[in-house]
């Protein structure tokens, strides 16, 4: 960890690797997660879903359900329409059956839900709401679903006479033709990302508690963005904004998995609204698997055009995804793949054009950012695949290929072939350190002799380049909500202070990295300070934690309200010295005049001040708020080396070494950075080895509980060796830039290049993911080895 | 039927149906909340409490199965003398970020560090590979579970 | 996810319990571990009318060596068996492969039997031992062979009203060895594959026995027979080895599913039977 702080230990702001002060509560089980909320007369829902992936519902019978002791309503798709919720908009602006009314299409599909004194009677009722389905054909693939004469998923959908969710196209289709045109080398890579779940391991829910005199709804909701909640609620509701406080209490994990609102939020909602009692539904784990936002799902080809040396002239890409029957990828508006045309990664060419098409499909439906930026996971791996491709394919070594490639540092700001405008980086210093805490050399010739030996051994290289901190107002939205978010602060007589947020944690810490901006910025010790968030009755509005943005726009909101507190502050003391405003210079804890270090006061006898002894003209108060757009995307990035082993017989591969440098500009807590990047090369690797979403052919979720959907555990997980460069972003306040996501976006490409690297030689160019040991073994046995 | 449990070295006595869960007898019946459920099938761990001493997950163990035992819960490990040096590690090595996998994570290191005073990574990771963690990657929770076994030793030594 | 309504007896003897049991007729179960009973329960996959919960029966937890075999009583835990000094041999290296840590330690080796699984991992290593299950009805106990206790998937041979009591595991007196090799996809994941050996050396110290079993590669755990008749007889030896994985992989029936192809597990089967055959030898001769 580097070193660079200019604050006092006392103090605490940024590069101080403060202890957490949200562990004290969550040590001695006193956090206070969904489940643990519990109110007078609380009422249970549990939903019913449908076991079937495409089906017309021809009735639903609840009388057996309603007859179950301690069930008081059944409430229906039927029940639903006659309110107008029967259907709700989704984030990327399709429509989403709140209940099903005409038909069913995916299996576990809300039908009904069953609302009880009790869990467990609700769960008896809704084993026996017995619902009258008609099967239909399940179209499972999107190559399927856009077929000739594929059944029509959406027939309730005007308009729509095919499958196909929306097409997207970006980047220079002609430019990009011409230079594949004359290219010496075209390498081609098609691949599947599949479909994976954030699964956090708090289930989702809700406690809506509407009160039927006031109309005031309050709504206890696992919600990584409860201001554009709380806006949504209004909106498809109907109920006035006002009334209406979302509180997201203690999350245990979101990974974008919380950005959504389902089905089950809407219906408890509606059920407490009509039954005027609280009303709590908690997801089952199989509910959360197979019914909420999944992520990725994409069939990407992508193709380089290169000269002989390697140099890259130009990409093309081809993707089609797999949206399930719902389009409802949380992403800006005008993005209709996310932001996959980040694509180009890390490398210097000129032109690219990149072609998306969505199909709907019997499934789920999601397309949630999965501990990542709006489909960049997706973006990073086809790019970093691809190099691995063109390496093997060339016979250049894949870090040489790399380096022949890479944006070079003084041509930042770089402005990519697809229009994004990297930041700041310097990518060559971070591969070469990155290669050398590994050992690349010594590692190529252990591999050489290994082969010799019959032995397998692979090095895998990822260097990625990721598009955080939505977003500018001018380009990014969700739902028409422009992506700023805010801070505001105040500073009571005593100095000490509270902070509230738009944005909101699930674990990565808001409430003491937050507060190290602060005192980075103020002078007030970080402990001096209390983080409030998550209550839209107690925080300026914000659109939410996801897609790495706290820090890159809540963080810079709070670096800003800081700062105009400290300035004010600075006006005060001057005021207290008897000096000009513009002669007072702030140190890490005082204010002092300049030249005249004695004649100081702190930040503390200014905060009095505000309350008690002010300049003329002067506001009383030490307190702000500021709403911040950003100017820009930050992009963070890092190389990533994985060395495995590869066992011929089974095709068992082992992680033997995972070296992880991360760049993600300046770091205000460094401990929980390198937690946050452990965290996300965790993710990489189950998502490259066993975590993924699969359907049989009549559309069962294969994956619907912990036993089918593997996460791995301590045993499996490999040890991470973790490095940094720091390369400030340049617009950002502090220069931080971002870090939640980088490793999940980062490290699947650097696990599965590892294998490939180890049996490249024997022809093999691709393994899908997960790189399951069969997958391996017949990859090896299908080369003839 | 009518059943006494032993939660935290207080006897709780209940009336419950046979069928009703420890983890919700503890949650609900006791008021215990620190202990937490996360899947359906005996996979994540995330309720686990110790039986007796023993780490087992209270999902799949019914309340009348515990009639007459100790079980110990995250709210349990503290004691007069403060926190468990389990519950320091963890805070002090980054060993949680959003808490809902710690509860169980620390009573089965608080089990591990009773029997072996210094486990081994392996063996560490091994102890608590009935127990999913989504957000930390499992470094911290082992480097924790090591400092709390050193430091448990080194308080009975002194 | 909640289990459905039951009656619940809680048993102080053996003989309660097969009577409880059989009370409650063919909808009627025996709660010992309860770590595959529970969970199919809360999926609602399996309603029984009552469990018969045998967990306060004194003196069904003990495993000890007696008489050339080692005694498994209805109580003890698969993380009992792995900490146990008593076991040696295929059993002692399947112990902690056993589902995860916190399960072994509720779990019981009898409850695994008597679920038969086709991918649970004792019945490998029963089979590749030669042991026996002690089942105990109104009229007393019997013993029966593993292999004829091994009836279908999900299916043993043991009538409504008997329960496991014991497990007899031969434990021999002369060289022996046993090894059981498990792919597994993560901890607490069934085997993909699993192969249990078991080795007896004669004076000579060729082969006097052998057994082979697999886990998850056929609709029930499987001998490997012709692997078995292949080593009897013969040296142990790398060659001979291959070619009793090869037997083995020939013996096994796996299907294509989501953990891989059947073409692949068989692979896996000649590989592991070759592996853990040669650990077994190993023992054996040391």
């Amino acid at each position: 960890m580097t070193d660079t702080t200019t604050t006092p230990p006392e103090i605490g702001g940024i590069g101080h690797s403060v202890k957490r002060v949200e562990d004290a509560r969550l040590i001695e089980g006193q956090g206070n997660f969904l489940d643990d909320i519990s109110l007078p007369g609380m009422l249970h829902m549990a939903l019913v879903r449908s076991p079937v992936a495409h089906a017309r519902i021809n009735g639903i019978d609840s009388d057996a359900a309603m007859a179950v002791d301690g069930v008081l309503a059944v409430v229906t798709g039927e029940l639903m329409a006659a309110h107008n919720l029967a259907w709700m908009p989704t984030l990327s602006g399709d429509t989403q059956a709140v209940l099903a009314t005409d038909k069913v299409r995916y299996q576990g599909q809300e039908v009904a839900a069953v609302i009880a004194t009790d869990p467990y009677a609700a769960a008896d009722g809704a084993e026996l709401v017995d619902v009258d389905y008609e099967m239909l054909d399940a179209i499972t693939t999107p190559q399927q679903s856009l077929a000739e004469g594929a059944e029509l998923i959406r027939d309730e959908k005007e308009g729509q006479t095919d499958n196909l969710a929306y097409t997207w196209e970006t980047g220079d289709e002609a430019a990009t033709e011409a230079a594949f045109a004359s290219a010496d080398r075209v390498v081609s890579l098609t691949t599947h990302y599949p479909r994976s779940h954030p699964s956090p391991l708090e289930t989702c829910g809700i406690v809506a508690d509407v009160n039927s005199v006031t109309g005031q709804a309050t709504i206890y909701m696992t919600s990584q963005a409860p201001h554009a909640h709380r806006t949504l609620f209004a909106l498809v509701a109907g109920l006035p904004e006002q009334n209406i406080r979302i509180i997201s209490p203690d999350i245990g994990g979101g990974f974008g998995n919380k950005v959504p609102i389902y089905p089950g939020y809407v219906v408890a909602t509606a059920a407490s609204l009509l039954i005027g009692q609280p009303v709590k539904w908690v997801e089952t784990r199989t509910g959360n698997l197979i019914s909420t936002g999944f992520g990725r799902d994409y069939y990407m080809t992508g193709e380089l055009a290169l000269t002989n040396e390697g140099r890259i002239q130009a990409m093309r890409v081809d993707m089609l995804s797999d949206q399930g029957a719902f389009y409802s990828d949380a992403q800006p508006t005008r993005y209709r793949a996310g932001l996959f045309h980040v694509c180009t990664g890390s490398y210097d060419f000129p032109h690219a054009h990149i072609k998306c098409r969505g199909a709907f499909t019997n499934k789920a439906p999601g397309g949630v950012a999965y501990r990542c930026s709006f489909r960049i996971t997706e973006a990073s791996y086809l790019i970093e695949r691809l190099m691995q491709t063109a390496a093997d394919e060339l016979g250049i070594d894949p870090a040489e290929l790399r380096l022949r490639n890479f944006i070079q540092p003084e041509q930042f700001p770089y402005e990519t072939a697809t229009g994004f405008v990297y930041d700041s980086g310097d990518y060559p210093t971070a591969l070469r350190k990155a290669l050398d805490a590994a050992g690349y050399e010594e590692l190529r010739a252990e591999q050489a002799a290994a082969r010799e030996e019959g032995r397998l051994v692979g090095i895998g290289i990822a260097h990625f380049t990721e598009a955080v901190g939505a977003g500018p107002a001018h380009t990014y939205d969700i739902a028409g909500l422009k992506m700023i978010d805010s801070a505001e602060l105040r500073v009571h007589p005593t100095g000490k202070a509270i902070l509230k947020l738009g944005v909101k944690t699930q674990g990565q810490g808001h409430e003491t990295t937050f507060a190290q901006i602060v005192a980075e910025e103020t002078g007030i010790p970080a402990t001096d300070i209390k983080v409030i968030h998550g209550d839209t009755d107690d925080t300026p509005y914000g659109l939410g934690t996801y897609a790495s943005r706290s820090t890159p726009v809540g963080g810079a909101a709070t670096a800003m309200v800081a700062r105009k507190i400290a300035d004010k502050a600075r006006h005060i003391a001057a005021h207290l010295l008897e000096a000009a405003p513009e002669d007072i210079e702030r140190s890490a804890d005082k204010f002092h005049v300049a030249g005249s270090p004695d004649q100081s006061v702190t930040i503390q006898d200014a905060a009095f001040a505000a309350y008690t002894n002010l300049p003329e003209g002067m506001e009383y108060g030490l307190e702000d708020v500021t709403y911040y757009n950003p100017p820009n995307l930050t992009f963070p990035y890092g190389s990533y080396v994985v060395v495995v082993d590869v066992d011929p017989d089974t095709g068992v591969w082992k992680v033997r070494r995972m070296v992880a440098l991360d760049d993600c500009g300046v770091r205000i807590n460094p401990m929980i950075v390198e937690g946050q990047i452990h965290g996300g090369l965790t993710e990489g690797f189950a998502m490259s080895s066993m975590q993924w979403i699969t359907f049989d052919d009549d559309g069962n979720c294969i994956g619907s509980n912990f036993m089918d959907y593997l996460i791995p555990t301590a045993w499996e997980t490999p040890r991470f060796e973790l490095l940094e460069t720091v390369t400030p972003s340049p617009h950002h306040p502090i220069g931080a830039k971002g870090i939640g996501e980088s490793a999940t976006v980062g490290s699947p490409a650097a696990f599965v290049n590892a294998v490939i690297d180890a049996v490249a030689h024997l022809g093999v160019r691709n393994i899908d993911m997960p790189v399951l040991p069969d997958r391996v073994w017949e990859a090896i046995d299908s080369a003839g080895g | 039927m009518e059943i006494t449990i032993n939660i935290n070295g207080t006897d709780h006595t209940a009336d419950v149906e046979p069928r009703r869960l420890l983890v919700d007898h503890i949650r609900t019946g006791a008021g215990l909340t620190g202990t937490h459920i996360g899947c359906d099938t005996t996979s994540c761990g995330v309720c686990t409490v110790l039986v007796d001493g023993t780490p087992v997950k209270s999902c799949t163990m019914l309340a009348v199965q515990a009639d007459g035992r100790e079980v110990t819960t995250v709210e349990g490990l503290k004691s007069a003398d403060g926190l468990h040096p389990v519950q320091q590690a963890f805070s002090d090595e980054h060993g949680l970020q959003c808490g809902f996998c710690t509860p169980a994570m620390m009573l089965v290191g608080a089990a591990l560090i009773d029997e072996n005073p210094a486990p081994s990574d392996d063996e560490v990771r091994w102890a608590i590979s009935g127990n999913l963690c989504r957000c930390t990657g499992y470094m911290n929770i082992v480097k924790a579970i090591q400092a709390a076994a050193a430091a448990a030793s080194s308080n009975g030594d002194s | 996810m909640l289990p459905a309504r039951f009656d619940y007896v809680a048993a102080s003897s053996v003989e309660e319990a097969i009577a409880a049991k059989a009370e409650g007729g063919d909808e009627a179960r025996i709660l010992a571990g309860g770590q595959s009973l529970l969970p199919m329960m809360k999926l609602r996959f399996a309603t029984p009318s009552k469990l018969v919960d045998i967990n306060r029966i004194a003196g069904l937890d003990a495993i000890r060596s007696h008489n050339g075999h080692l005694h498994v009583g209805a109580l003890v835990r698969h993380a009992d068996i792995a900490a146990s000094g008593a076991v040696s041999g295929a059993v002692a290296s399947a112990a902690p492969w056993i589902a995860d840590p916190l399960v072994r330690n509720l779990g019981t080796m009898c409850g695994s039997v008597a679920h038969c699984d086709p991918e649970g991992d004792w019945n490998s290593v029963l089979l590749a031992t030669g042991a026996e299950v002690v089942a105990q009805g109104p009229s007393g106990r019997r013993t029966i062979d593993i292999g004829d206790f091994v009836q279908d998937f999900f299916t043993n041979s043991l009538a409504e009203d008997e329960m496991v009591v014991a497990l007899h595991i031969p434990v021999p007196s002369g060289r022996s060895g046993g090894s059981y090799q498990k792919l597994e996809r993560k901890v607490g994941d069934y085997a993909t594959v699993g192969v249990a050996t078991h080795l007896e050396l004669a004076d000579d110290g060729t082969i006097s026995a052998a057994g082979v079993a697999m886990t998850s590669v056929a609709p029930i755990n499987r001998k490997a027979t012709d692997a078995e008749a292949l080593l009897v007889g013969n040296a142990p030896s790398a060659e001979l080895f291959a070619e009793a994985g090869e037997a083995a992989a020939a013996a096994a029936d796996p299907r294509d599913d989501v953990r891989g192809s059947a073409r692949w597990k068989r692979r896996v089967v000649a590989a592991f039977t070759q592996r853990a055959l040669a650990a077994a030898a190993e023992q054996a001769q040391s």
